[in-house]
């Protein structure tokens, strides 16, 4: 199952927000993205990060080849993830 | 009875201010050494409480939980749950946090309350959070996790006063409320279930402010900046680089000159001969013409220190992720190449924070090729002797740039190797991923940078007193027996066992422009890079009788062409000269086969660099 991001719907995913983009975690989905992790795995990893349902994000900065990795507020504390794994955090 | 000593782990998310907490509370009295069969550092300290009571502190690596992703995490998780070999299950768990940052911290400690071990938390970094306005209710927090909790400013003096007196109270109370042991690995659920609860007793024991911490907001919009970022990362670098070569400068010809004193007085004072010759030739002049490098070791540590202090690094591995992706590197691996620069042991054991082994072993492997502090006495040796000091473009010092020129091919050939392996081997792999958290910036804490780069610089001394005066010692021996038989024209040096095997080996690194005095040196080289300028040193002052006295450069500056010093530097880019390296590889990796690989692979690009170097310099006209 994956998300269109193009789809008029108000959910997209992180993976594909722009610098300036600001919202909040709808669900993590970690079979979205095309990480090396198991879904399981990326998942934890991200709620470890403060990935939750309901918290806060928005991107601060993005890298200069491929905008990517991009730098992320998620409430109060910046992490620093790839396009790639942002994909499985489904945000509105 | 005194009363048995009381064992403390500290327990910390990472950048929780966990070291300067550990730094504050012990001091100097600690020790440095690594957990049996792993490389896991472990540091414990000691310390009195202000009751007396005797108290042994563990510094556990940093984690976001107990999960055990990595080997420090495993080691943290095994310490507090008492499984680690050889270590007691602990009387108390510190957990540390960064007061400003409580939402991942809060969530480790209600994941480590499932462990049973009586466990206080201490709010760090008190003073910080207030000032942004950050308002902790204490007895609620504490009421809300069910253990006491406490602030402390691991900074400032006496900021660890109500610390001290928790632990005292707690070492005190004779029956620990210690529960059962009911962990386990969390699920997604229960991991999700428990951010939501820290979340919950944050919204109702914490008020934050509206504003986020400002100043590193300002600071990242431009050191994150795609273009300036990566400008400003180069030019951080640049000035590193720079600074090493200069203002190392006068600090270095203080201990040279100091060294020559100590020679011509040993020269004036002893009658000629053996003796004489042993302390001047191979003991001053040896050991002497290393530790003149110490200025320029303690400022790369220096800047490497106060960068990662200041919250810098991670910003630098968010800079260089993709470039470094491009290489088939993995962004957590600039912290360890960038230590590299240090010294390859430190760098090749920091690569543990990759959890990833197919990027770490690419990131030990490529290690030993970051130009290491053991090839600046090399480098600046060799560069001095040939390069004018001249400045170019009005500003920039001729020999810092060629100084800089090797460091950045060392960097490329670096890259160019991780490319070859990714695609060679681990091409249908996707790239691990990466997840950092950039820490808000602190000030660096000077009293902690000064331990650890004096840590640094006593480990370099205790290398030259050690290592390199023994190999000093062999050189001098090897430079002066047999002695030449009397009425011999050449010098005696020519009859020495030192050139029968440097000649020996001559042939094979003739093609190189090396002659057999370069040769002698590359042995003794092998126990560490530095080494062989101080072989040299021995080679040449012996062999020079007169020049004895006089500096090794300007001995060399006659004796080599310029395209031999040329070469010599090629040959140390990649040279695998560094037993301690070799073994640091060998444990890391678990096996031989890695560290011959490593071993293998830089002889043969040390050999190339060279060969090549020497003959476009010869047909140039530097032969």
């Amino acid at each position: 199952m994956t998300l269109d991001p193009d789809q008029s719907g108000p959910a997209s995913l992180l993976g594909h927000a722009r610098r300036g983009f600001t919202g909040t975690v709808q669900a993590l989905k970690g079979g979205n993205a095309p990480s090396s992790l198991s879904a399981t795995e990326l998942e934890s990893r991200l709620i470890e990060l403060g990935f939750v349902e309901g918290a806060r994000v928005e991107v601060l900065h993005e890298g200069l080849i491929g905008r990517d990795p991009i730098a992320v507020r998620v409430e109060n504390v910046t992490v620093a993830v790839r396009r790639r794994e942002a994909m499985a955090v489904v945000v509105i | 009875m005194e009363a048995p000593l009381y064992n403390i782990v500290l327990v910390g998310t990472p950048n929780c201010g966990k070291t300067s907490l550990f730094n504050a509370l012990t001091g100097s009295r600690q020790k440095v050494a690594n957990y049996p069969g792993v490389t896991v550092e472990r540091k414990q300290g000691f310390f009195v409480t202000p009751r007396g009571r005797q108290v042994s502190l563990i510094d556990l690596p940093g984690t976001y939980s107990l999960r055990g992703r990595s080997p420090d995490e495993e080691i943290t998780r095994d310490v507090v749950l008492g499984r680690a070999k050889g270590e007691t299950l602990p009387d108390l768990v510190l957990c540390v946090a960064d007061a400003t940052n409580l939402r991942l911290a809060i969530r480790l400690v209600l994941e480590m309350k499932h462990t049973g071990r009586p466990m206080v938390l201490a709010l760090n970094m008190f003073d910080i959070a207030k000032r942004r306005g950050i308002i902790v209710d204490v007895p609620a927090l504490s009421a809300a996790l069910g253990i006491p909790v406490v602030t402390s400013i691991a900074v400032r003096k006496g900021g660890i006063s109500d610390l001290l007196g928790l632990i005292d109270a707690t070492a005190a109370s004779d029956a620990p409320p210690a529960g059962a042991n009911d962990w386990r690995p969390h699920s997604v659920a229960e991991l999700r279930a428990t951010q939501r609860e820290a979340d919950r007793i944050i919204a109702a024991s914490v008020s934050l402010p509206a504003r986020p911490d400002t100043w590193t907001a300002r600071v990242d919009a431009v050191v994150l900046h795609p273009v300036f970022g990566l400008l400003i990362l180069a030019a951080i670098l640049f000035v590193m680089f720079q600074a090493v070569f200069a203002w190392a400068q006068p600090g270095m010809e203080l201990i040279a000159g100091g060294f020559e004193l100590l020679g011509q007085w040993v020269q004036a004072t002893l009658p000629a001969g053996l003796l004489q010759s042993f302390l001047q030739n191979g003991v001053i002049s040896g050991v002497g013409s290393v530790i003149v490098f110490l200025p320029q070791i303690i400022l790369i540590f220096l800047f490497i220190l106060l960068l990662e202090d200041f919250g810098y690094m991670a910003r630098a591995a968010f800079l260089m992720d993709r470039i470094m992706g491009g290489a088939g590197l993995h962004g957590r691996a600039f912290i360890p190449l960038l230590s590299s620069f240090a010294c390859a042991i430190p760098g090749i054991m920091a690569t543990r924070v990759i959890d990833n082994r197919r990027d770490r072993l690419t990131t030990i492997l490529i290690a030993p090729l970051m130009t290491c502090s053991a090839r600046i006495p090399v480098y600046t040796l060799i560069i001095s002797a040939f390069i004018p000091a001249k400045q170019v473009w009005g500003w920039i010092n001729l020999q810092g740039l060629v100084m800089f020129g090797l460091y950045a091919v060392g960097i490329a050939s670096a890259m160019g190797v991780s490319f070859l392996i990714k695609f060679f081997m681990w091409r249908d792999h996707a790239p691990a991923p990466f997840m950092l958290e950039l820490p808000d910036y602190k000030l660096p804490r000077l009293k902690s940078i000064a331990l650890g780069v004096y840590t640094r610089a006593m480990m370099f001394l205790q290398r030259a007193g050690t290592t390199i005066f023994s190999m000093m010692v062999l050189i001098w021996f090897l430079a002066s027996f047999p002695q030449a038989p009397t009425g011999a024209t050449d010098p005696a040096i020519d009859y020495s066992l030192a050139a029968i095997i440097g000649r020996f080996i001559e042939p094979v690194l003739a093609p190189l422009g090396f002659n057999w005095q370069i040769a002698v040196a590359l042995i003794p080289g092998m126990a560490a890079r530095e080494v062989a300028v101080a072989a040299l040193g021995t080679v040449y002052s012996i062999e020079g009788g007169k020049e004895a006295a006089e500096q090794i450069g300007q001995v060399l500056a006659t004796k080599w062409s310029l395209a031999t010093a040329l070469s010599f530097l090629a040959w140390y880019i990649f040279a695998p000269q560094c037993a301690s390296t070799l073994a640091v590889i060998k444990r890391e990796t678990g096996g031989w086969r890695w560290m011959w690989i490593t071993f293998f692979y830089m002889l043969a690009l040390a050999y190339v660099a060279s060969l090549i170097t020497y003959n476009i310099a010869r047909s140039l006209g530097a032969g």
